[in-house]
């Protein structure tokens, strides 16, 4: 009793150092001082959860059984470490870059994120390994009923029930505890991971022990102990063939697929170099594990009583021989490989049940993505934390409905070989890129069914009078269909039999389907992205979004990242894009990694789920939108182009269309410039021509009349000189480069000089001139030739044009501010309103008024006033006509019209 | 007696040239110098030849002429036009208008008395 006691102190105090181990690791590494705990040794031990009780104790009774096959489980693992490395490099390579966190993810992603590969994955997981976690109890209580039966003395015996329900519930909220403190999947599980390793010390140390207690303390030595078994019925075991090579293609393909392993090897990894330790270290700790199993299976066999549970023989030897420290030792290596097994295995499960069965159910209850209330992160905990106990407590119904058989060995075969059925998918999945999601459905289906029909159904089949009858007759009655002779193959062992048909019509399915089916474009760009993962770690795979999704995204972040690890993110990616503020643009570079991100806590699928419903498009294929995108783009930059052309071409259609109108109205003014040019150069010259003429030709002309008519060829060609003056004038006022000479002088002086000049040479009746000569005190600082040549020219048209009997011209001056005004208004009729209009135009004549001027006077003028910055105009209702001369007093050359 | 001829033309130098030359022959010449109302004057004596210029004050000569072919008296008076614009597009105005000949300022005296003979008797 008192061992009993003890036994069960010891535990408690066994659990309780794994807790502060946890603990410790948790806090150091949350402190980042767990640098250790990251080392190649831990890696190596933490693979040793491979060994669970099932090999602890089983090992040792498959050895009582059928001598060196326990071997095979060895084996198996081994080989695929030493040979196959390169397949575990590339998982784990796989494992990082795309975040996977279960077996389920890995292929579910590989086949486009199908959540129904993933579920499907996930509940056959479930079906392979619940027995065995059903295993792991009763192998802790069958060890606890071993000293119980020992002390049996006392009158108490342990309840069996209530031992595994204590001990589930330990391994719950331990798992609970290190497996869900937090999401995201660079955060690992420091503190399980250290205990496991803590505990593969423990076992191996335990094993090792009573090896060491049986060979030297029990035999008596090396060579007694190698007598003895050579003399023992193991001795004379024999081996065979087609079952050693199941075994170990069994026993290596589970520890590829089971959830648990590659929980430790895949997700858990930290460094590809931890591998490339653990590839001879983790054999080097197998082969230690099984060195001492042969003694210790002979020795119970030749010192235990008839009858013993050979499974059990490392703890009762040493209890037998009286060795209750030993043994108590045993028991906990015992103890650790089964908690060990299950903390892991419920761990990787739940991961898998909460992220491909629970979040979906939950999401599409709730509507998903970021439009749901309250916080995805509380629930995604909640949902693994009640997955695990989920997982624990299902082990532990299994254990409850089966009694607890004692042949834990053949459970953990089955149990082999039903998650070996991963296989094809996932090497296939890795390394060949026609592999299918229809291909991977087909195959696994029809592994499964032919598993559970060969093996797990001739496993429990004994007991259920219906599951009798197939295994006699077959289903249906069909012989052929008999599950442990399918297809009329007999004689071969049940294990071997099913693996081979299991696995076999699996990996064909798999492949036939692959080749007939066409994988979605998603399936396509997930399997190049797995195949080729060395090449191409950062291919574009995601999505494309718009800006307005940045927020929705950011709080669907929030709530399954947390809120600061989910700002964080969007922070450091804002400002690797250059963006300012805390949003980045949705690129399907940061969609992608933000996908990952969120795979870590979600998984794969469920999280191209959730940013698919933001970003749109949930089941999309990935290239088909991306090839959208960019033709979109394309046909939008396109477009665009083609307006700015068809705008920019109206625009010089319009532009054209104008300076043809211009050219054409310039074009039709020249014209009629020219003509009237040549008409007021030809009207002079006829006058010379004719009169030449009659000069030349008439001989009878009377002196007056030569002298007449000399005088008109004379006056005409001063006419025609004037004109031409005038032409050029103007030209070059209109065009040329007109140099001002500024002068200083009074308007007095100025518009005595102009009248003098106006009216001098006149003959005939010449105009009165009327001033008031004290307004014309103003001095003037411009061009005074030019002022001059203004005046001259409207008193001389004075002069020329008043029709008045008696004609009068009045000139007055008035200033205002810093401009000059100078009217001119003689008393004749004026000039019409129609004439108003045209008179400053080139060759305008007004009415039926003859003076011989080309009609150019005032457009000359016109000109001078606008480069003196100044300007003439003619002042309506004054009587006559009536002119004003404005002008600044101080010419100012940035006042001057063009 | 001399046949008549009307001279229309507002360039006092150029009325001095074509009387004296066109009175020299032994023309009857009289003349008007504005547009306004020469086509009055000219149907009032219908001359036997008309000389007209174009660019008059108050109407052009292309007018006038072209009121005057409205009138039947002065549907077949001959006509001389003369221009000092010597473009193309003025001699076509003035056979449209129905001018019995035209000729470019400045002419050669002979060429005018000659023209005027010729359109008289034909």
């Amino acid at each position: 009793m008192a061992t009993l006691n003890i036994l069960v102190a010891v535990c408690l105090i066994y659990v309780t150092f794994l807790f502060v181990v946890a603990f410790g690791a948790e806090r150091a590494a949350r402190r980042g001082r767990g640098g250790w705990m990251r080392s190649s040794a831990v890696y190596t031990l933490s693979l040793s959860i491979y060994c669970t009780a099932w090999t602890f104790y089983g090992a040792v009774g498959n050895a009582a059984r059928s001598g060196l096959e326990y071997l095979t489980i060895y084996i198996g693992p081994s080989l695929v470490m030493l040979g196959w490395w390169w397949v575990l490099r590339k998982l784990v390579r796989i494992g990082r870059s795309q975040r996977i966190t279960s077996i389920a993810d890995l292929i579910s992603s590989r086949y486009g994120k199908s959540n129904l590969l993933a579920v499907g994955v996930t509940v056959l997981a479930v079906i392979g390994t619940t027995p065995y976690i059903a295993l792991q109890l009763q192998s802790v209580t069958l060890s606890f009923q071993v000293f119980a039966d020992t002390q049996a003395v006392a009158g108490q015996t342990v309840d069996r029930d209530s031992t595994a329900l204590l001990v589930a519930a330990g391994l719950t909220l331990f798992t609970i505890v290190f497996g869900t403190r937090n999401l995201d999947v660079n955060e690992r599980h420091h503190g399980v991971v250290i205990a496991i390793a803590v505990e593969a010390i423990v076992k191996l140390f335990a094993l090792l022990a009573v090896g060491a207690f049986v060979v030297w303390g029990l035999a008596g030595g090396v060579a007694e102990t190698l007598q003895k078994i050579d003399s023992s019925e193991i001795g004379q075991w024999e081996m065979r063939g087609d079952r050693w090579a199941t075994l170990i293609f069994l026993s290596g393909a589970a520890f590829l697929c089971l959830p648990r392993m590659f929980q430790v090897m895949v997700v858990e990894n930290d460094s590809e170099s931890h591998l490339r330790t653990a590839s001879w270290a983790f054999p080097a700790y197998l082969m230690v594990m099984s060195l001492f199993v042969l003694p210790i299976a002979v020795m119970g066999l030749d010192l235990l009583p008839e009858g013993s549970n050979p499974d059990l023989f490392v703890l009762t030897l040493p209890l037998a021989k009286g060795n209750e420290g030993l043994a108590m030792l045993s028991f906990l290596g015992g103890f650790s490989s089964a908690t060990s097994m299950v903390i892991v295995a419920a761990l990787a499960l739940s991961t898998m049940v909460s992220n491909h069965i629970v979040m979906p159910i939950w999401l599409s209850l709730t509507g998903g993505g970021a439009q749901i209330s309250g916080d995805v992160r509380t629930v995604v905990i909640m949902s693994r934390r009640f997955s695990i106990a989920g997982v624990v407590l299902l082990g532990y119904l299994y254990f409850r409905v089966s009694g607890g058989g004692s042949a834990l060995s053949s459970i953990g075969l089955i149990s082999f070989a039903g998650v070996a059925q991963f296989l094809p998918v996932m090497i296939g999945g890795i390394f060949w890129r026609g592999a299918t999601r229809t291909g991977a459905f087909a195959g696994l289906s029809v592994g499964f069914v032919i598993w559970a029909f060969s093996l797990l159904l001739p496993s429990i089949g004994s007991e259920v009078v219906l599951f009798q009858t197939i295994i006699e007759n077959g289903l249906f009655g069909l012989s052929w269909l008999r599950p442990e002779a399918l297809f009329g193959i007999e004689g071969l062992d049940p294990l071997v039999h099913a693996i081979l048909w299991s696995i076999s019509l699996n990996a064909l399915t798999f492949y036939v389907a692959s080749l007939v089916g066409f994988p979605s474009p998603l399936e396509r760009l997930q399997g190049a992205q797995f195949v080729n993962v060395y090449e191409h770690s950062a291919t574009p795979q995601g999505w494309s979004g718009t800006a307005a999704q940045s927020e929705d995204l950011m709080i669907m972040a929030q709530r399954i990242l947390g809120a600061r690890e989910a700002q964080t993110l969007f922070e450091r990616e804002a400002k690797r894009q250059g963006v300012t503020g805390y949003l980045p643009e949705p690129s399907p570079d940061f969609l992608r990694k933000l996908e990952r991100e969120l795979s870590g806590s979600v998984g794969g699928a469920t999280s191209h789920a959730m940013v698919g419903q933001i970003v749109g498009g949930a089941s999309v294929s990935v290239e088909d939108l991306m090839a959208v995108a960019d033709e979109t783009a394309q046909m939008m930059e396109y477009s665009n182009q083609l307006e700015a052309k068809s705008e920019e071409l109206a625009r010089t259609a319009r532009q054209l269309r104008q300076a043809n109108e211009k050219l054409t109205q310039i074009s039709v003014q020249k014209d009629a410039f020219l003509g009237q040019v040549s008409h007021e150069l030809r009207t002079p010259m006829t006058s010379i021509r004719a009169f030449s003429e009659i000069l030349r030709d008439s001989e009878r002309l009377s002196e007056e009349e030569k002298v007449k008519y000399s005088s008109i060829i004379h006056d005409e060609a001063i006419r025609l000189t004037r004109l031409l003056d005038d032409l050029l004038d103007l030209s070059v006022l209109e065009n040329g480069q007109v140099n001002l000479n500024l002068q200083q002088g009074e308007l007095r002086m100025l518009l005595d000089h102009a009248i003098a000049s106006a009216l001098t040479g006149n003959s005939g009746e010449t105009i009165k001139v009327y001033r008031r000569r004290h307004e014309e005190t103003a001095v003037l600082n411009t061009d005074l030739d030019r002022l001059s040549q203004v005046f001259i020219n409207l008193i001389s048209n004075a002069q020329k044009y008043c029709d008045s009997p008696s004609p009068e011209l009045s000139i007055s001056v008035t200033h205002t501010g810093r401009m000059l005004q100078v009217d001119f208004v003689d008393n004749g009729k004026g000039i019409s309103k129609n004439d108003q209009a045209v008179i400053f135009e080139k060759f305008a004549r007004v009415g039926e008024m003859k003076a011989g001027g080309a009609g150019l006077g005032l457009a000359i003028c016109r000109e001078i006033m606008g480069r003196l910055g100044g300007s003439v105009t003619y002042l309506p209702g004054q009587g006559g006509a009536a002119f004003r001369v404005e002008l600044p007093l101080t010419f100012q050359p940035n006042r001057v019209n063009s | 007696m001399g046949k008549r001829v009307l001279l229309i033309e507002d360039e006092p130098n150029i009325i001095e040239a074509v009387s004296f030359i066109l009175s020299r022959d032994g023309w009857d010449v009289s003349t008007h110098s504005n547009g306004h109302d020469a086509v009055g004057v000219v149907l009032a004596a219908p001359p036997d030849l008309l000389i007209l210029d174009v660019m008059l004050p108050g109407k052009s000569g292309f007018d006038i002429l072209r009121e005057l072919r409205e009138h039947h008296d002065a549907e077949a008076l001959p006509v001389l036009m003369l221009t000092a614009r010597g473009q193309l597009k003025d001699r076509e105005m003035a056979e449209r208008a129905g001018a019995s000949r035209f000729m470019t300022k400045p002419f050669s005296n002979s060429e005018v008395l000659e023209v005027v003979r010729e359109l008289v008797s034909a």
